[in-house]
């Protein structure tokens, strides 16, 4: 037994500790540390500041508790111009998209069609919503239409693109196996492209009308129509007891829309 | 003989009948809404007129006012993304471990950590900020606590998703050798969500880099406030100086978290 046990022992000593100190790591943890401390500094952020802070916060929490509704209508015009806008901008986007990305993929298209498609989604979806509905709302002018616009660009950034990818992804066994029965172009990416790609189309596309159901209610601090704009003028006139039912009802409202969305994942499955 | 039924369906009467009934309330919310939509028509025929006009002013751009605001502004959208991103980390990192189902089993732990991060992700950065700067004034703090408030909900919930796929072999190996909790989440845990970890914080951070760039239009520090200024002065040859610099910017991020997890992965 003494001789198995010092056997052991001798093997434990030369295996390397499993949970040994890895220095990289450290010295990595180390530098975020010190960019907290830079990043603190060339903020000019404090202590003092923050906990002046809140006691701003208890404040406004005390002034926004109980949520006033008594300006209902005002509400409700800016939701239904909420869903309106969201609604509209999602099946134009969903639309859209639907041709782009199947422009964009490029195992359909020659390069010369797909890569122009792909720099046109690629634009669409580097600037943030909001900056969109700035320019849009200069060359529109005020209200639905410019938030509409500005979601269509929206959703055609993120579903044209993931689409694309996704026909990228086919199987190019059944394209060849329509293709061989002599079925034109339309045939092809009816019976052979679409049956393979729909269900994560859907999945996109309900994601994104989540997507824009949240951001239809943000356009509008630019001044492109929807609840944004009452938030924002709430926020301004320091209603925050109004602004607490406007909170309300957004999260109300994208809590419904992402069940609504489930349904429809759960019938297209 | 059984005659053999040669009529082939893809999909059952059911599933066609909800299938219909998603197109046809589709439709419905779609025509309810252009017709009561307001849009006055004379703003759509004057776009192009108004987009041209608007990219004229742009044009020669004002590069000699880069160096003056918008390089700072820059920098501080940067710090205001990076330490958004690390600052959720306190947050997000409890709630996922409250939100997997094989670390903490009580349903009530699950209800509360859902709520909270719904509610994050269901705030708009954006409104977020809104009230942070109702509550610190205008400035940087507001942004990166709109940012840090913002990301909770997106980082809690796919940590929490990574932590549930974790295998529970290794885990167990710990547990059965008397291992503390925390040891048990620092060895057993964190080394197998380590990769999923960095590419999540990576993905936000990337976000966030877009997003800080818009939060100095309602005043919480960064590009936007620039941005926000020289639109109120109709100084368009300098908006298109930071619309040019967000670009860049926004460019590099993604390009360096593409390199960054490729290697990670």
């Amino acid at each position: 037994m003494a001789g198995v046990n010092s056997t052991r022992l001798g093997a434990n000593k030369d295996r390397e500790n499993p949970f040994k100190h890895n220095w990289l790591v450290s010295s990595l943890w180390l530098l975020v540390v010190c960019y907290i401390v830079y990043s603190f500094n060339a903020m000019d952020l404090s202590l003092g500041r923050i906990s002046d802070g809140l006691g701003h916060a208890s404040d406004l929490l005390a002034r926004m508790v109980p949520p006033n509704f008594s300006r209902w209508s005002l509400l409700l015009s800016g939701l239904i111009e909420s869903l309106e806008i969201a609604v509209i901008s999602s099946i134009c986007g969903i639309f859209i998209s639907l041709f782009l990305g199947l422009f964009a993929a490029r195992n359909l298209m020659p390069s010369w069609i797909s890569t122009p498609v792909r720099a046109l989604i690629a634009l669409c979806r580097t600037f943030h919503p909001v900056i969109i509905a700035i320019l849009f709302v200069k060359s529109v002018g005020f209200g639905a239409l410019a938030g509409i616009l500005t979601l269509v660009v929206a959703s055609i950034g993120f579903i044209a693109k993931l689409f694309a990818e996704a026909i990228e992804e086919i199987s190019l066994k059944q394209v060849e196996a329509i293709r061989a029965t002599g079925a034109g172009f339309t045939s092809i990416i009816l019976f052979s492209v679409m049956p393979q790609v729909f269900a994560r189309f859907i999945g996109f596309s309900t994601y994104q009308l989540d997507s824009n159901l949240r951001n239809s209610t943000m356009v509008g601090i630019v001044g492109a129509g929807g609840l944004g704009g009452t938030l924002f003028s709430a926020f301004q006139r320091f209603d925050y007891d109004f602004v607490a039912a406007i909170l309300i009802v957004i999260i109300a409202l994208i809590m419904f829309g992402e069940f609504l969305s489930n349904i429809v994942r759960h019938i297209f499955r | 003989m059984n005659a053999i039924d040669h009529h082939w369906q893809r999909f059952t009467l059911k599933q066609k009948l909800s299938r219909y009934a998603v197109y046809l309330v589709l439709v419905m919310a779609f025509v309810q809404s252009i017709q009561s939509v307001e849009v006055i028509p004379e703003f759509l025929l004057d776009a192009p007129e108004q987009m041209a006009d608007m990219f004229s002013r742009m044009w020669p751009m004002d590069f000699a006012y880069y160096p003056v605001t918008v390089h700072d502004a820059m920098i501080e959208t940067l710090n205001i993304a990076t330490l958004g991103t690390l600052i959720t980390l306190i947050f997000a990192i409890p709630l996922a471990l409250m939100n997997a189902s094989n670390i903490v089993s009580s349903t009530w732990c699950h209800w509360i950590s859902k709520f909270f991060l719904v509610s994050s992700r269901s705030v708009n950065s954006l409104v977020w900020a809104l009230l942070f700067v109702s509550i610190f004034g205008p400035g940087v703090i507001a942004g990166v606590l709109a940012i840090a408030f913002r990301s909770i909900g997106f980082v809690g919930k796919l940590l929490g998703e990574a932590l549930e796929e974790v295998n529970m072999g290794s885990i167990e190996a710990l547990k059965a050798t008397g291992a503390s909790w925390l040891s048990i989440l620092l060895k057993g845990y964190w080394p197998q969500v380590l990769p999923a970890f960095f590419s999540i914080v990576l993905f936000r951070w990337d976000i966030n880099v877009r997003e800080s760039a818009v939060l100095g239009l309602v005043g919480a520090g960064g590009i936007g406030v620039v941005l926000d200024d020289s639109m109120n002065l109709f100084q368009w040859d300098r908006v298109a100086v930071s619309l040019l610099a967000i670009f860049i910017i926004v460019i590099l991020a993604e390009i360096l978290v593409v390199n960054v997890r490729k290697r990670l992965i």
